[in-house]
């Protein structure tokens, strides 16, 4: 058992009240995890202390918890309830989960992404569930005048061994909810677990298979009209002049055409506050097909716009950003990089004397990988609904930071921030796409126009076209071997449209001497936003081919190069800040080279390895390839995860399982290219998605076994997964691939 | 505008929509049945299947007065209580990530297993390769639909 305080800066972040009709409430801040988190808890303070989660049981002894994290496929509805039920001592069977949709003030700061959900929740859950837990306890000991050191719990009941006595957790409930809140209460230890690591079915499980309107596509009000936006067709260009308003003002179902403004020109943006296009055309009326009719027939003059600025206040502090003029191209996009790869870049990382270890290296090998821009194509178009009136405001949708963007509508609508109350619809996928919260302004302000409540939907052309895309990069790595053949110097230049995908402190930094990273920028006026393991998804693409061409010319297999390279890590680790544990990497490697039974041979399969870590966990990867009708298929992949304690073990499978279905799909297939401003894919008829029969006929998942605090998994078995298909196509293939997406 | 009859989940009604409106509009917002999913629009990515008769069709293409006498099935009536073999398989294996695809998922393997009680991984891959599904539980599908076809087995 561990011995935990239940106050942080001398503030509480539990709060226990009454429940009407006898019961207990305990209020908690599911955030306060994050100041376990390196750099502390980030400012303001205050507005992390704000309650933000419960658990409610009633004097009947029902058990209710609330999940306040958005929902977008990664199971947290489930899991995150699981630690809390664990530490309560409850039966799984008992509890009832439910999302925090209808506590605008209190829910502040949800967030789903980065692959931080279970991270950031787990510590401050345990506390609350075990304190929850303390306080029945004290209960009873106060009820049956015995001390509480004598008291056990399982499954929801109270006991006292020595006088025989009895009570479940609703019988004690109201008493709890009097007594004051212990400074300090013991969470399990974690061998007495006995939800959390046993596998548990989606609380939303029948809901789902049943079809019940659970998505903000699915939302209805009484009294609500449609409406849809028409954007420009290219980056580059504006809104110029509605055409024929009036005409298709008078097709069947429409009401209004009209223009919205969604952020005004002076406003200062938050980081997540993208947004392709400030300025729409708006066509509302009675029913999605005959505003889908209207648009087809709208004619709209757009223009070519000029250079803009706008003032961004992200995590990198406030800034002005000039959106550049132009409409580009992807293989204006290609050559921009390629000559600027050739100009100094930014130095982001430099060990040894990498200059001097080249000049005098008997062999180099460099070689330059690309990717390209990327839409998500969540399954579920965006769509948001807004009831905006003169004193308040209500959102429902999808979204993975409602929090963030309360502040953006409040600033637009020019209402108080506790007067928008943001619901939680589950999402229809998110990978990072709905971070960014433009629909949730553009329904608003078309309602605050309408003054009705509102339902816009994007088409899927709509959607894809839209922008905030992952952002196409490329990366030139550079090895020096001197002339016994070792590898003395490592070299990484890397930028991208408008980002540099560099992390210059991962490995294999830390185990070459000689070490630089560069990276370099290129504007854009195509907007990109975070897509599942940003960065990362190309990187570990182009390091782990790499370094598969590397040992293979140093004549190394694959996986004892980079054990060896991680043993040098972990004895004598080159420079500073090297943000991975050399062990756990091993770890890994290790777990799939004995599950994969790598080193054999089988006639007709092609393997390639690849291991990456990325959100505080260590993921590698063997992929077995074969020809099917001609055509290189992913037939069996190996993986090996340490993300430490897993909490739903066959969700978290599931959840590795689609990551590398995902990533076989955007390796073969995925490509937003651009001509003249304009995306050349639109739907899916043109834009290639992995299909049913392109995924593996089998994927084996295995866990690392430790004791480890959880981290992060939807997004870390993703990445890896490009170079493994790389390195296997090599030697099905014979030829090396360093474009994205591999055309086979 | 024209009144259209139809049998949707066995009941017979009539809708006043404009003839071309897809069949999956009318469901959707005019029925009030939305587990049928709109995805794409134009029949690319199964998200909007529903049984015509006995055939898993795209919803989003589909005008409803081509539907004529044929019966509707939605997702709302493949079972009352969600214990359709392929629903009960579904939970079993605990396939969805998101879910909004599922529905979509779980009607055309419905229709499989009608046509094809017993069905070959090439006949369920023909049968599923319409229907996308952008969390990637392409491998629970094709499980749940085996699983679904042995729960079925007489």
């Amino acid at each position: 058992m561990t011995q935990v305080k239940n106050t942080m800066n001398r503030r509480s972040f539990l709060k226990v009240s009454s429940l009407t009709g006898g019961g207990m409430l305990l209020s908690f801040n599911w955030f306060a995890g994050y100041a376990a988190l390196p750099g502390g808890l980030p400012d303001p303070v205050k507005e992390w202390m704000e309650l933000n989660s419960y658990i409610k049981i009633t004097k009947a002894g029902e058990v209710l918890l609330m999940s306040p994290n958005p929902e977008f496929g990664s199971n947290v509805k489930t899991s995150m309830p699981m630690i809390l039920a664990d530490e309560l001592d409850i039966d799984w069977k008992q509890v009832v989960v439910e999302q925090a949709d209808f506590y605008p003030e209190r829910f502040d700061r949800q967030f789903t992404g980065g692959s931080q959900g279970i991270r950031s929740g787990w510590k401050p859950l345990r506390k609350a569930g075990a304190t929850a837990r303390q306080m029945l306890v004290n209960a009873a000991a106060q009820t049956w005048n015995v001390p509480a050191g004598e008291i056990t719990t399982e499954a929801g009941m109270l006991m006292h061994v020595a006088s025989g006595k009895k009570a479940g957790y609703g019988e004690m409930a109201a008493l709890a909810a009097t007594l004051p809140v212990p400074k300090e209460v013991r969470t399990k230890a974690i061998k007495d677990f006995d939800i959390i690591g046993r596998s548990q079915k989606n609380v939303e499980g029948e809901n789902i298979v049943m079809g019940k309107p659970l998505f903000g596509m699915d939302f209805q009000r009484e009294g609500m009209v449609m409406a849809m936006v028409v954007h420009p067709p290219s980056f580059g260009m504006k809104l110029g002049a509605i055409q024929n308003a009036a005409e298709v003002k008078k097709m069947p179902g429409v009401k209004e055409v009209f223009t919205i403004q969604t952020l005004k020109d002076d406003y200062e943006r938050n980081g997540f506050d993208t947004t392709s296009w400030t300025e729409l055309v708006v066509i509302a009326g009675s029913t999605t097909w005959e505003l889908m009719q209207a648009k087809k027939a709208l004619k709209v003059q757009w223009e070519k716009a000029q250079d803009t600025q706008v003032v961004v206040n992200g995590w990198g502090g406030k800034k002005t950003v000039t959106i550049p003029a132009g409409l580009e191209s992807s293989e204006g996009h290609l050559a921009a990089m390629q000559a600027r790869a050739k100009q100094p870049a930014r130095v982001l990382r430099k060990d040894g004397d990498p200059e001097a270890a080249f000049a005098r290296a008997a062999k180099i090998l460099e070689r330059t990988y690309t990717c390209p821009f990327l839409a998500h194509n969540c399954m579920e178009p965006v769509n948001c609904f807004a009831d905006v009136r003169s004193d308040r405001a209500e959102i429902y949708g999808p979204t993975q930071a409602p929090d963030l963007i309360r502040n953006t509508l409040a600033a637009r609508l020019g209402l108080p921030k506790e007067k928008i109350q943001v619901n939680l619809a589950r999402m229809g996928g998110g990978f990072g796409l709905r971070a960014y919260g433009h629909h949730m302004v553009e329904a608003a302000v078309i309602s605050q126009h309408l003054q009705l409540p509102v339902k816009m939907i994007y088409t899927r052309e709509d959607d894809m076209t839209y922008g905030i895309y992952r952002p196409a990069y490329m990366a030139t790595y550079r090895a020096a071997l001197d002339e016994k053949g070792q590898l003395i110097a490592l070299h990484i230049n890397g930028g991208g449209v408008p980002e540099s995908p560099i992390h210059e402190n991962r490995f294999p930094a830390g185990a070459v001497d000689n070490y630089l990273a560069e990276g370099w920028e290129i504007d854009s006026n195509i907007t990109i936003g975070a897509f599942r393991a940003p960065r990362s998804n190309f990187n570990a693409a182009a390091e782990q081919s790499f370094l598969d061409e590397l040992a293979e010319l140093m004549g190394k297999d694959p996986i004892d190069f980079r054990l060896d390279l991680l043993a040098r890590a972990k004895k004598n680790p080159v420079g500073k800040n090297n943000d991975y544990d050399a062990d756990r990497y091993a770890g890994v490697l290790e777990l799939v080279r004995e599950k994969s039974g790598w080193g054999k041979t089988t006639p007709g399969v092609h393997r390639g390895v690849s291991a990456y870590f990325c959100h505080n966990s260590y993921v590698a990867e063997v992929v077995d390839m074969v020809m099917k009708n001609g055509k290189p298929w992913v037939q069996k992949v190996h993986a090996a995860v340490d993300c430490g304690i897993v909490i739903n073990p066959d969700a978290a499978a599931n959840m590795c399982e689609g990551a590398i279905v995902d990533a076989i799909g955007n390796a073969f297939y995925g490509e937003l290219p651009f001509k003249e401003g304009a995306p050349q894919k639109n739907n899916f008829h043109n834009y290639r998605m992995i299909r049913n029969g392109e995924a593996p006929k089998s994927i084996e998942v295995h866990f690392v076994q430790n004791e480890k605090d959880p981290t992060g998994l939807g997004e870390p078995p993703f990445p890896p997964m490009f170079a493994a298909v790389a390195n296997a196509l090599y030697k099905a293939t014979k030829k090396r691939y360093y474009k994205q997406p591999f055309a086979v | 505008m024209a009144a259209i009859s139809l049998t949707v989940n066995g009941k017979k009604l009539s809708v006043d929509v404009d003839p071309k409106t897809p069949l999956l509009w009318v469901l959707r917002e005019h029925l009030n049945l939305v587990g049928t999913k709109f995805g794409c629009g134009m029949a690319q990515c199964g998200a909007c299947t529903v049984h015509l008769g006995d055939a898993a069709v795209r919803s989003c293409s589909l005008p409803v007065s081509a539907v004529g006498s044929q019966s509707v099935t939605t997702i709302e009536g493949l079972s009352a209580a969600g214990d359709h073999p392929v629903q009960k398989a579904w939970l079993e294996l605990d396939v969805a990530q998101c879910g909004y695809c599922q529905t979509g998922q779980i009607m055309s393997a419905a229709a499989l297993l009608k046509r094809k009680p017993q069905p070959t991984d090439a006949d369920i891959e023909s049968a599923m390769n319409g229907n996308i599904c952008r969390c990637g539980t392409y491998l629970r599908i094709r499980a749940a639909i085996q699983k679904a076809a042995s729960i079925s087995k007489p």
